[in-house]
């Protein structure tokens, strides 16, 4: 049973293979369909409300609901619990046209899809798949992750909310959570507490919490530089008891699951940095195209091509990068150097793509009449969360030195 | 009911590209320009997939004619909710000159083949604007046709449709079977729901070639020359009215 089982995971890994082999030129057939549908509606619904989004500080609701509607709020789920059992390829490509209309509707699909189904979907049993995935696959529910705390960040293994065990079997959490997106709009979260003080990082576990629970609060929504439309904040649990069956995974396996839906996740921050930075690049190119000095437009002059040809190396150089993470996460093999330099170079990108929009526009960049300001403060986000520009370097430089053998 | 409807898509070059010709004049460029499904032909498409959700019809069969790339969009079809593909193909310089008359004999052909009770296409192309297609199908086929429908409602054996025509809004009733093309406000296209696009993988596509059809498709026309349309030259300011028909005048037009 277990040979045949490996037989047909390679043979489909083959397949996987085969299918994403040509990516280097094109996308398969079923991408592009999911690539233009994705495109139709950024443009149609995200697009002409990203600014009102934006200044109002609004959550994108009726937006979400159609794309769950889509299939977009559960893309790799299974259809046996709800989802439209696609791949990370698909995944990538979805988010980059998503976050293209509107960043903050990109990273309320990521987070939702990468850091809440995801680790519920690779290390969740049946019945929490059933009760936690399921309704949370088409649009109407959705979850959020809480690693990061007020004393640690990047310093994922030193975190201090605790979860001691109660007489019932269950647990009782306690400790404070930071940054988290979707806070508000949750109606779960996969959470990260230190079940084994005496472990250090490997008495960390992993739980799921339904919001609301007695016992967990939500402090302030934080007024963020950009992607305002997604609401962040903290998660304070005081005495949140939690039943047994909750638990994610093993006991002490909290870390391990941590560091690998990260890893997969930053294949959609990824995409999301490629979405805002071909906005900003689009943006740029347009009013280049259109505003005049010296007597003609300034795509003519080679200062502006410069920056575009730049521009546009960095984005093509990102976004193949992500397209390869994902390409290897889907044929099942080793993607973690891969995804910390897609995330990397695309959230770079992003940065140093809308920064030189701002420039080509002049002070008409500079205002709110058009997008690029917006595009410039949502690019900014993609270097620090899912892991900081200066983890992603630790990541690569550890993998790169591991292959030299050194 | 349980009606078989066929649908016609054509692939064209995408509404927002900016079109270029060809420098030796003999028609646009096409290689490497981002091409789509006719607009009206989603409709088309769109309009089918409803009688089909209201249990009107019970089998929705997409059909394409033209070089391989087609096949890209009878999968949007099928991702939209038609059940199966046929492509016919034809390529290169046949296709150039490929008419609406080869592509209303194919309709009919495979309206009887296929035993089909609606055939509704786009009221025209994007690329060519014909408006013919539906008209010389029904024709054809010696079936009632109901042109630039903004409204269809099924009753027993027949369609009620809404024209939009040039006076206003004309109400026919069409027996089946019949030929109908969608006009812009009949409905608004669905996007292809993911599920739906993996669903579309395993829908089937047959190929034929126009000699299975029966239809001879060597050219009846010639192409002379493809040209930019002239280049709009500045107006000029006048005081009033009168100045107007003066201006008019004074350059042959009135």
């Amino acid at each position: 049973m277990a040979l045949q089982l490996r037989r047909l995971s390679l043979s489909l890994a083959k397949f996987q293979q085969a299918r994403h082999a040509s990516i280097l030129t094109s996308l398969p057939e079923t991408h592009e369909l999911l690539r233009k549908t994705c495109r139709d509606f950024a443009e149609a619904e995200l697009k002409p409300n990203a600014a009102r989004f934006d200044k109002e500080h609004l959550y994108p609701k009726e937006q979400i609901l159609k794309m769950g509607e889509l299939g977009l709020m559960g893309i790799v789920v299974p259809e046996d619990f709800g989802g439209a059992g696609l791949d990370y390829l698909a995944y990538a490509v979805a988010m980059e046209e998503i976050s293209r209309g509107c960043a903050s509707a990109g990273v309320i699909m990521s987070a939702h899809n990468s850091l809440y189904l995801g680790p519920i979907l690779k290390y969740g049993n049946d019945q929490q798949k059933k009760d936690w995935v399921q309704p949370f696959a088409g649009g109407d529910k959705i979850g959020c992750f809480s690693l990061s705390e007020p004393g640690n960040g990047s310093d994922a293994g030193a975190a201090s909310t605790t979860a001691v065990t109660s007489p019932d079997g269950g647990w009782t959490l306690n400790g404070t959570k930071a940054w988290i997106t979707n806070g508000y709009e949750s109606e779960a979260t996969v959470v990260f507490a230190t079940t084994d003080k005496s472990l250090k990082h490997k008495g960390i576990s992993a739980f799921v919490v339904p919001k609301p629970t007695q016992g967990l609060s939500l402090g302030k929504k934080e007024d963020k530089l950009g992607i305002r439309g997604s609401s962040t904040c903290n998660l304070i649990f005081e005495d949140c008891h939690i039943p047994k069956e909750n638990m994610l995974g093993k006991p002490g396996y909290g870390f391990k699951i941590a560091m690998s839906i990260l890893d997969g996740g930053r294949i959609g921050i990824a995409a999301q940095a490629l979405g805002i930075g071909q906005a900003a690049l689009d943006c740029a190119v347009d009013y280049a195209s259109k505003r005049k000095a010296f007597g003609q437009p300034i795509t003519k002059l080679q200062s502006i091509q410069n920056k575009i040809a730049d521009m546009a190396l960095q984005l093509e150089s990102a976004r193949l990068l992500t397209w390869r993470a994902a390409a290897l996460q889907d044929e099942g093999r080793s993607f973690i150097k891969e995804a910390a330099m897609a995330k990397l170079a695309a959230s770079e990108a992003a940065t140093f793509i809308s920064h030189q929009a701002i420039q080509i526009l002049g002070g008409m960049g500079y205002v709110s009449d058009m997008p690029a300001e917006r595009h410039y403060r949502d690019a900014r986000i993609t270097e620090i969360y899912e892991g900081t520009s200066e983890i992603q370097r630790l990541v690569i430089a550890g993998n790169v030195l591991k292959e030299y053998g050194v | 009911m349980s009606l078989r409807i066929l649908v016609g898509v054509k692939r064209v070059i995408d509404y927002a590209v900016k079109i270029r010709v060809k420098p030796d004049k003999s028609g646009v460029i096409t290689e490497g320009v981002k091409h789509s499904m006719n607009p009206f032909d989603e409709i088309a498409i769109e309009e089918a997939v409803r009688m089909k959700e209201k249990k009107i019809a019970k089998e929705i069969v997409a059909f394409s004619c033209g070089p391989a790339q087609c096949q890209e969009t009878l999968r949007t079809a099928l991702a939209m909710g038609a059940d199966r593909g046929i492509h016919v193909e034809v390529a290169g310089p046949q296709y150039e000159t490929l008419q609406p008359l080869h592509i209303s004999k194919m309709l009919a052909k495979l309206a009887k083949d296929e035993q089909i009770d609606i055939i509704i296409v786009g009221k025209q192309a994007i690329d060519d604007d014909c408006n013919q297609t539906a008209q010389m199908t029904a024709a054809l086929l010696d079936w009632p046709q109901a042109t630039s429908a903004s409204k269809i409602e099924a009753k027993d054996g027949s369609l009620q449709v809404v024209r939009e025509i040039d006076g206003g809004l004309e109400t026919i009733k069409v027996k089946l079977p019949t030929v109908v093309s969608a006009d812009l406000r009949l409905n608004e296209p669905r996007y292809a729901t993911l599920p739906n696009i993996m669903k579309a993988k395993k829908k089937p596509i047959k190929k034929l070639t126009p000699k299975d059809l029966g239809v001879d498709v060597s050219p009846r026309i010639q192409i002379v020359t493809v040209e930019e349309p002239p280049v709009r030259l500045a107006g000029a300011k006048v005081e009033n009215v009168d100045m107007v028909v003066e201006k008019l005048k004074a350059l042959g037009h009135a």
